[in-house]
């Protein structure tokens, strides 16, 4: 099976190129990762990141025939030939298909990324029922791995402005969260023309997330909250 | 060659549950903290523990923390020091709760409280009905809480060195640990951190062994960077082995599929833990079911063409209960051992999990070694948590859900522990070159090394010795052959050779740095397991059936220099409460 991988590595090559890579398939090569490992073997300068293989560090996102995914979870069984991999786009790269994800790490500290709850814990846990809990399935599951955010043209534009869909499910994490209190504070930070309302719902952060997880639906949820509080 | 020098009061290696519950503590209380992972935190192997945390909160069952000391010091065979024990059950209510405030997302039960379950090995009123300890995030309990603890270390302003690999510890001539030395991934340079303070919470080893459940950055680094320095490793013979990993993968399936109902089946249907623990069945102690599995394939029993795997059965339950609490399994279950749990049972095989050995730590997280006084002398400026360290809890078996327990409670009590010791301690000590010069050799030797062998070939021979050398039973010549063995590949890995001489991001680099880890911790494992002539736990000697307490109810002590063995007694006195003592062992 034939891997055509993008590479570069700023400390010998001058501009980027795709390498081909011929690889008889074993039977244990069953995920991508597996495959990329076994190149590793034979070329050791190919870089990657990867780690819990299982699809829940979500340390290897990258490109994979045009679209992003785990590596970990990505069956070579269904793969079209050649399998072309780069790097996650929109993001700079470091080398090969490791991408520098600074910016991404940004937006998703800039939403206040934990619990806000100023009164005094009680001896025992904070009561919540399981209604509320299932508010949270579906938004706290999030690896991290960036997929859908650099899948979002929004985020292309504006990186720096936009908090783009890994974000804006962990914003909606919060909210969502009946023990936190504060929703007001919460809403006010994304209330701006570009925070949260860069997203045009074009929905590739759905179609991409490996997770299954789906952050225009939390979007569309904050705009709702946003929309119920002015009236 | 002179190297960058930066200075913190603490530096922490290692972002999992235990590094940044410390991390916290530290943050929190003013000071200067480095926090350094060879990955992103929350890529940390603990996002991977599925079944639960354990504490007595007592929402679903009766319960209270002296039954689960009763049942931790059972589980772990009598090999886990009593007070440690009684440490951390007891502080396990308070723990969670606290985990609970900062956020995480436990699943509910109706009455809003904490929702839990049955795991292996938990009983009620001593060694009585089962009970339901485990407290639980759906499947995902290691995700929420390290996510959850990440979020804090945010809201506290932790400084994190994310992808930056710790090397050796600095120690000076009076053995002080007084800093680290550590390689920038993204730019290749080596810097040494001066610290008051280093905690080594570097994970588990898992992958010494061929099949694990362990990530690939699960390489025992911080036993590996204890090791070189002179520390010695404890109980290293006791690992773990899961009953249900995925055949053919390695990927973990959580014994929380047995607390919510599931059973083992062999190519008979017949339901075999029955006939090893009557009473437990399947949720008896991990070791007892993966002897069980192991059995079962030995006597023919096995499933499939070559009948070496059995089946979990899960099919019978209600497909909501698989959905709300079990949805990750099936995740895994779909997409590594290609069948629907809903539908159809999930193919298993007993696979290497949990390192219960690692670097000596009393209660507060501080390293303690032989050195002048005795076998318990505090090594100064140097702290252990989590799966690297042995305090020992878990004695020669964990219990489920214990360890995410203990990392908790100790990554709290060593961030304590070390705020105290500052405050004796207001000045770095100095820096030993020579200690410097040891990480820049070794990297001098790689970059240089010309027809060195692959770093994939010599870690490929390591797995393999292991896994057929140090599996779930232990045949005296395997040990012996095994012993020589890695010897030999200990040789192998001082002669490794990497192409890429990259400075920018070299994962070769960092995997050949690794293997240097690996293979002390392969080595402290066969030699500590070829000594030890007993059954205890996880560590079964064909040759030696039977638990001897006469003569081994005693921790091994492992030093890299000389690969010679030491030993140093079971702490059995409880901090308050009667001892309890060795008694036979049956579920
Ligand atoms: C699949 C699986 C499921 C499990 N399920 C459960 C469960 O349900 N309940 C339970 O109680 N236990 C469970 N366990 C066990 C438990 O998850 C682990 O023992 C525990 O999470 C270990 O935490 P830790 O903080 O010590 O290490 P880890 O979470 O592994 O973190 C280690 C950290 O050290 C860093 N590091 C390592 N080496 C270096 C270095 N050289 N330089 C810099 N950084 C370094 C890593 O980057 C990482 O940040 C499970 C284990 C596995 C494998
Ligand atoms: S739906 Fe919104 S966030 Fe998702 S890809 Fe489209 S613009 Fe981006
Ligand atoms: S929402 Fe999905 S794709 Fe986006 S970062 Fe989270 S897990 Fe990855
Ligand atoms: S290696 Fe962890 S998500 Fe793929």
């Amino acid at each position: 099976m034939r891997f055509s991988i993008y590479r570069f590595d700023p400390d010998k090559d001058e501009k980027p190129y795709m390498q081909d890579y011929d690889i008889q398939l074993d039977p244990a090569d069953k995920m991508l990762l597996d495959v990329l490992i076994r190149i590793k073997t034979v070329d050791d300068s190919l870089s990657l990141r990867r780690s819990c293989r299982e699809g829940v560090c979500g340390s290897d996102g990258m490109n994979i025939n045009g679209r992003n995914g785990l590596a970990c979870i990505t069956p070579v069984a269904g793969l079209k030939e050649p399998v072309e991999l780069r790097p996650l786009p929109g993001l700079p790269v470091i080398r090969d298909l490791i991408v520098d994800m600074t910016q991404f790490f940004k937006q998703y500290r800039s939403v206040t990324p934990y619990l806000v709850n100023n009164d005094p814990p009680p001896e025992t846990e904070r009561l919540q029922s399981p209604e509320e809990r299932a508010e949270l399935d579906g938004a706290y599951e999030c690896v991290l791995c960036a997929c859908c955010t650099t899948a979002c043209p929004s985020f292309w534009w504006n990186p720096d402005k936009f908090v783009g869909p890994a974000g804006l499910l962990q914003a909606y994490r919060f909210l969502a969260d009946s023990r936190d209190q504060a929703t007001a504070e919460r809403l006010d930070d994304l209330e701006d023309p570009y925070r949260l309302f860069r997203c045009h719902s074009i929905m590739n952060c759905v179609d991409t997330c490996p997770k299954g997880l789906n952050p225009t639906k939390a979007i569309n949820k904050i705009k709702g909250m946003m929309v119920k509080r002015t009236v | 060659m002179a190297i960058v020098k930066r200075k913190f009061d603490v530096v922490i290696v290692g972002a999992g549950g235990a590094g940044m519950r410390a991390a916290l503590q530290l943050s929190e209380a003013g000071f200067n903290v480095a926090v350094l992972s060879k990955v992103f935190p929350t890529r940390s192997h603990t996002v991977a523990a599925q079944g639960g945390i354990a504490a007595s909160l007592g929402n679903v069952t009766e319960d209270n923390w002296h039954w689960h000391m009763y049942d931790t010091v059972k589980g772990s065979d009598y090999l886990g020091d009593q007070d440690a024990i009684e440490f951390m059950c007891r502080q396990a209510s308070e723990v969670v709760y606290e985990l609970e405030h900062f956020g995480m997302p436990f699943d509910r039960l109706e009455n809003g409280k904490i929702y839990q379950r049955p795991f292996g090995g938990q009983s009620q009123n001593f060694g009585g009905a089962q009970a339901t300890r485990s407290c639980a995030a759906a499947d995902r309990t290691g995700h929420a809480l390290l996510h959850t603890l990440y979020q804090r270390n945010v809201h506290a302003n932790t400084q994190f060195f994310v992808e930056w690999m710790g090397l050796d510890l600095i120690r000076n001539e009076q053995g002080d640990v007084t800093g680290v030395t550590a390689l920038e991934m993204e730019t290749g340079n080596v810097v040494a951190l001066q610290a008051r303070a280093v905690l080594l919470a570097t994970g588990g080893g898992g992958r010494v062994f061929q099949a694990s459940t362990n990530a690939f950055i699960n390489t025992g680094d911080g036993l590996g960077m204890a090791a070189r320095s002179g520390v010695p490793l404890e109980d290293m013979e006791f690992w773990q082995f899961h009953p249900t990993g995925v055949y053919g993968a390695g990927v973990l399936i959580s014994e929380a599929v047995r607390g919510e109902g599931g059973y083992l089946l062999n190519k008979d249907g017949e339901r075999f833990m029955e006939r090893y623990a009557p009473n437990a069945k399947d949720l008896a102690s991990r070791d007892v079911v993966s002897r069980a599995l192991t059995m079962e394939i030995k006597e023919g029993r096995g499933c499939g063409n070559n009948a070496d795997h059995l089946l979990l059965k899960l099919n019978h339950l209600d497909a909501d209960v698989i959905n709300k609490r079990l949805p990750g399994i099936r995740e895994i279950a779909i997409k590594f051992a290609q069948v629907d749990p809903i539908d159809e049972p999930i193919p298993v095989i007993p696979t290497a999990h949990y390192m219960m050995g690692g670097i000596p730590t009393n209660l507060y997280g501080q390293v303690v070694a032989p050195y002048k006084t005795g076998p318990e002398e505090v090594v100064q400026g140097l702290y252990a948590v989590g799966e690297c360290a042995c305090l020992s809890v878990h004695g020669a078996n964990r219990l489920g859900t214990n360890s995410l327990l203990d990392i908790i409670v100790f990554g709290r009590a060593a961030g304590k522990q070390i705020i105290e010791d500052l405050k004796k301690n207001p000045h770095h000590k100095k820096l030993n070159e020579a200690a410097i010069d040891r990480s820049l050799t070794r990297l001098d030797r790689l970059d240089n090394q010309k027809d060195g062998e692959n770093v994939a070939q010599v870690g490929e021979a390591l797995r393999k010795t292991m896994q057929e050398h140090c599996g779930v039973f232990r045949f005296p010549d395997l040990l012996k052959e095994g012993v020589v063995k890695i010897n030999e590949i200990s040789e192998r890995v001082e002669h490794t050779e990497i192409k890429d001489k990259s400075k920018v991001f070299n994962t070769a680099r960092v995997e050949a740095l690794e293997l240097n880890n690996l293979v002390e911790v392969a080595l402290a494992t066969m030699v500590s397991a070829e000594a030890r002539n007993e059954s205890r736990g996880a560590h079964a000697r064909e040759d030696f059936p039977k638990r001897d307490d006469d003569k081994w109810l005693k921790h091994t002590l492992y030093f890299s220099e000389g690969r010679r063995l030491d030993y140093k007694p079971v702490r059995l006195k409880p901090l308050t409460v009667e001892s309890f003592p060795p008694k036979a062992r049956t579920y």
